[in-house]
C-alpha cells in the first residue's frame, strides 16, 4: 500500500509463473514422474511385474481403499476428516453378513450395504454440524462405536456363504483384464474429478476448508455441505464393503482395519492438505497408483506386508517433507497445527 | 464453593467412576473391595501414564498416534536384550527402553517442529514404520516367558508398601506431572502454545521447541511403557498394544483435554484413564462379553466429547468495560451464540 513495495531493487513481475512452469512444478508431475519411476524400476526387478493379468491383480491393492479416498478427499479438502471409515466398512459388511443368515439375495446385500454405510456417514455428520464437534474426536469414537457394534455381533465367528452373483462384485471382470472394481474406480474418479473441479459444490468446498467463517458469510451453508461430505464418505465406505466382502467372501468384524489409514495417506500422499482447502483427485489417484505399484513391487520381491508398512510411512513422510526442504516451504507455508 | 467444585468435570467425572463402582457393588459384592480397586488401578497404570503424555502433547495443540507403536517396539528391544544377554541388570534394560522411547518421540519431535509437518499425518507415518521395525528386528518371531530372566518379568510385580512396583510407577509419574504442569515454565508453556500460539510467541515461548518437548516427553513414557508392558505380559511380538492409542486418546479426552489444545488437567487425564479402566474391569465381572467393550468406549469417547464442547465454548472476552457496553447495545451482529 505504500512506497515500500514499489521501491527499486524490488521488482513485482506481471505473473508469477507461466501455464506451462506451473504445470511441470505441480505436485501432479513429480507424482507422475515417481509412478513412472517406481513402474520402471519394478519391471526390471521382477519378471513377473510387466504380465497384464499380474497388473490387473496388483489393482485389487488399492481399488478399495482409493474408492473410500475419493471422499476423504473432499472432506480433508473441506478441513474435516474421517477415521470411522476402516469400522464402517466393518460394520456394512457385518450388517450383510447378518442379513445373510435370514437368506437375503443380491440387491438385498448391496442396498443394506450401501445402506448402512449412509447411516454411518449421517451418525458422524450429525455429530460434527448439529453438536458442532471436532470431526477427528468425533470419528474416533464413532470408529470404536462402528467396530464394537461388529464384534458384538460376530465376537470370534465369521459369517460366510455369500451367493454367487455377490461375488461379482470384488472377483468380476468387466472386460479382459479390466476388473469390476477398477472400472468402478475409474467412473467414480471421474465423477469425483467432475464434482471437485467443474461445479459450484467442489468451489465451495476450498472456500470452506479454507476459511469456513469467510464461507458462510459469502453464503455457502457450511454446515449442510459438510453433512453431506460425511454421508458421501459413509457411502462410499459402504460401497468399499460390498466390494472388499465381496472379494474375500466372508466377513470377520477385523474385515478393513487400518483401512482409514490408507487412505489417509493416499489423500496427503496425492497433495491434498491436510489443512484443508487445497488439493486436486488426480493427485488422489496417482498417489493410489502409486501405493498400488509399490506394495505389488514389494510383493513380488517376497517382501512381507508389515515390511511394506514401513515404506509406505516413510512415503508419507518423506513427500511432505522433501518439498520443505528443497522449495523453502513457500507452497506450503501454513499453521503447523493440524 | 460446593457449586464451583460440583461443575468442575474433575468432580463429575470422580463421581461417576464412584457411581460405576457402587453399580456393579451392588450386584457383585466385593468388587469394591479396597484390593480388588488396586488390582484396577495397577490394570490401569499404563493408560493412566501414557494418557499424561499424551496430555502434554495434547495441550501442545497436536497429537501423538505412535505411541502404542513405540510402546510395542521399546518393549520388543528390552526382551530381545534381555533374551540375548539375562544378566544385564534391569536398571540398564530400563534405561535402553526409556532411552530409545525418548529418541523416537524426538523424531517425531522434530519432524513437527523443524519441518513444521502436521502432527497426525507425522504420527500415522511413524506409527506404520515403528510396527513395521519391530516386525523387522523380531523376524515375526515371538520372545516368551521362557526366554525372559525372572528378574525382568518380576519388577513390575513386585510388591513395595503391599503394592505392585508398576502401580508405583503411575503415581510417580502423576506426581511428576502434577510438579511439571502446574510449576514450571514448561507446563506453562504447554497450555500457552496450545491455547494461543501466536500470544505464546510474542511472551518468548518457542512454539516448535515446545512441541519437540512434549513430543519426547511422551516418547520417553512410551518407552517406559513398553518394558511395563512386556514384562507384565511375559511376552513380545509385533502387534503388542495395537490400537492402544485409541484407548489412550480415549482417556484424554473422556478426562476433559480438549483436542484442541490448552485445555485440560493432570488429575481429569488420570480419571479419565481411570474411567475406561474400571469399565473394562466391570464387564467381566457383570457377565457382560468382552466384545461390548469397544462400542461401550466408543460410547464414552462420544458423550465425553459432547460434553466437552458444552463447557469449552469461549466467550468473546472483551477488555475494556466500556467496549462491553457499546457491544452490548447493537443488535448481535457477530456473535452466533452468548
Amino acid at each position: 500500500m505504500s512506497a515500500t513495495e514499489t521501491s527499486p531493487g524490488r521488482v513485482i513481475p506481471d505473473r508469477l509463473t507461466g501455464p506451462a512452469a506451473r504445470v511441470l512444478r505441480s505436485w501432479e508431475t513429480l507424482l507422475v514422474a515417481v509412478a513412472v519411476a517406481i513402474f520402471t524400476f519394478n519391471s526390471f526387478a521382477s519378471p513377473y511385474f510387466l504380465d497384464p493379468w499380474n497388473l490387473s491383480d496388483a489393482t485389487f491393492n488399492f481399488t478399495e481403499k482409493a474408492m473410500i479416498a475419493l471422499a476423504m478427499a473432499l472432506l480433508v479438502i473441506a478441513g474435516e476428516i474421517d477415521l470411522s471409515v476402516g469400522a464402517i466398512v466393518a460394520l456394512a459388511s457385518t450388517a450383510m453378513g447378518y442379513a445373510l443368515q435370514f437368506g437375503a439375495d443380491t440387491p438385498l446385500l448391496v442396498a443394506i450395504g450401501l445402506g448402512v454405510g449412509l447411516t454411518c456417514g449421517a451418525v458422524n455428520g450429525l455429530l460434527v454440524t448439529r453438536m458442532g464437534l471436532p470431526s477427528i474426536v468425533v470419528t474416533i469414537g464413532t470408529m470404536s462405536l462402528f467396530r464394537g457394534i461388529a464384534y458384538i455381533v460376530l465376537g470370534d465367528t465369521a459369517f460366510n456363504g455369500y451367493p454367487e452373483s455377490f461375488a461379482w462384485f470384488g472377483q468380476g471382470y468387466v472386460a479382459w483384464v479390466f476388473s469390476f472394481e477398477l472400472v468402478l474406480f475409474a467412473g467414480l474418479a471421474a465423477l469425483y474429478a467432475i464434482v471437485l473441479h467443474l461445479t459450484n459444490f467442489g468451489r465451495r468446498l476450498y472456500a470452506i476448508g479454507n476459511n469456513p467463517t469467510a464461507a458462510a458469510f459469502s453464503g455457502i451453508r457450511v454446515e449442510r455441505t459438510r453433512m453431506a461430505l460425511f454421508l458421501l464418505t459413509g457411502l462410499m465406505s459402504g460401497i468399499a464393503s460390498i466390494c472388499l466382502t465381496s472379494r474375500l467372501g466372508s466377513t470377520r468384524p477385523s474385515i478393513g482395519t487400518g483401512m482409514e489409514l490408507e487412505a489417509i495417506t493416499m489423500v496427503v500422499l496425492g497433495g491434498v492438505a491436510i489443512t484443508g482447502g487445497s488439493g486436486s483427485i488426480l493427485g488422489v489417484v496417482l498417489a493410489a497408483l502409486i501405493m498400488g505399484l509399490v506394495t505389488f513391487g514389494l510383493g513380488l520381491l517376497n517382501v512381507p506386508g508389515i515390511v511394506m508398512s514401513i515404506f509406505v510411512g516413510g512415503l508419507l513422510i518423506a513427500v511432505i517433507a522433501l518439498p520443505k526442504l528443497f522449495l523453502g516451504g513457500s507452497r506450503w507455508r501454513r499453521s503447523p497445527s493440524r | 464453593m460446593i457449586a464451583t467444585i460440583l461443575k468442575r468435570r474433575e468432580t463429575m467425572l470422580a463421581l461417576a467412576i464412584l457411581a460405576l463402582i457402587a453399580l456393579v457393588q451392588t450386584r457383585f459384592a466385593g468388587f469394591a473391595r479396597p484390593g480388588n480397586l488396586a488390582a484396577i488401578f495397577n490394570d490401569s497404570a499404563v493408560l493412566i501414564i501414557l494418557a499424561l503424555g499424551q496430555m502434554a502433547v495434547i495441550l501442545t495443540r497436536c497429537i501423538d498416534l505412535s505411541v502404542a507403536a513405540t510402546l510395542a517396539f521399546t518393549g520388543m528391544v528390552a526382551a530381545l536384550v534381555n533374551a540375548a544377554a539375562p544378566g544385564l541388570p534391569i536398571g540398564a534394560v530400563l534405561l535402553i527402553a526409556v532411552g530409545l522411547g525418548t529418541a523416537m518421540g524426538a523424531v517425531n519431535g522434530l519432524l513437527v517442529w523443524r519441518f513444521a509437518l502436521p502432527p497426525i499425518v507425522v504420527t500415522l507415518g511413524t506409527m506404520t514404520m515403528y510396527r513395521g521395525a519391530i516386525f523387522l528386528l523380531s523376524g515375526g518371531e515371538w520372545v516368551n516367558s521362557h526366554q525372559m530372566s525372572e528378574a525382568f518379568k518380576a519388577l513390575p510385580r513386585s510388591l513395595v508398601l503391599d503394592l505392585p512396583v508398576l502401580s508405583w510407577m503411575a503415581i510417580l509419574v502423576i506426581a511428576l506431572f502434577v510438579l511439571m504442569i502446574g510449576r514450571t515454565t514448561l507446563g506453562r508453556a504447554f497450555y500457552a502454545v496450545g491455547g494461543n500460539e501466536h500470544a505464546a510467541i510474542y511472551a518468548g515461548i518457542s512454539v516448535g521447541g515446545t512441541r519437540f518437548v512434549a513430543f519426547t516427553l511422551n516418547g520417553a513414557l512410551a518407552g517406559l511403557c513398553g518394558y511395563l508392558w512386556v514384562s507384565r505380559y511375559a511376552v513380545a511380538y509385533t502387534e503388542v498394544a495395537q490400537g492402544f492409542e485409541l484407548d489412550v486418546i480415549a482417556a484424554c479426552v473422556i478426562g476433559g483435554i480438549s483436542i484442541a489444545g490448552g485445555i485440560g488437567t493432570v488429575g481429569g487425564a488420570v480419571l479419565g484413564a481411570l474411567f475406561l479402566g474400571v469399565i473394562k474391569n466391570a464387564l467381566p465381572v457383570a457377565g457382560v462379553s468382552p466384545f461390548w467393550q469397544m462400542a461401550i468406549s466408543g460410547i464414552a469417547i462420544l458423550l465425553a466429547v459432547a460434553f466437552n464442547a458444552r463447557s469449552e465454548q469461549r466467550k468473546g472476552r472483551i477488555i475494556l468495560k466500556s467496549a462491553e457496553q457499546a457491544h452490548a447495545a447493537p443488535a448481535p451482529a457477530t456473535g452466533a451464540s452468548a
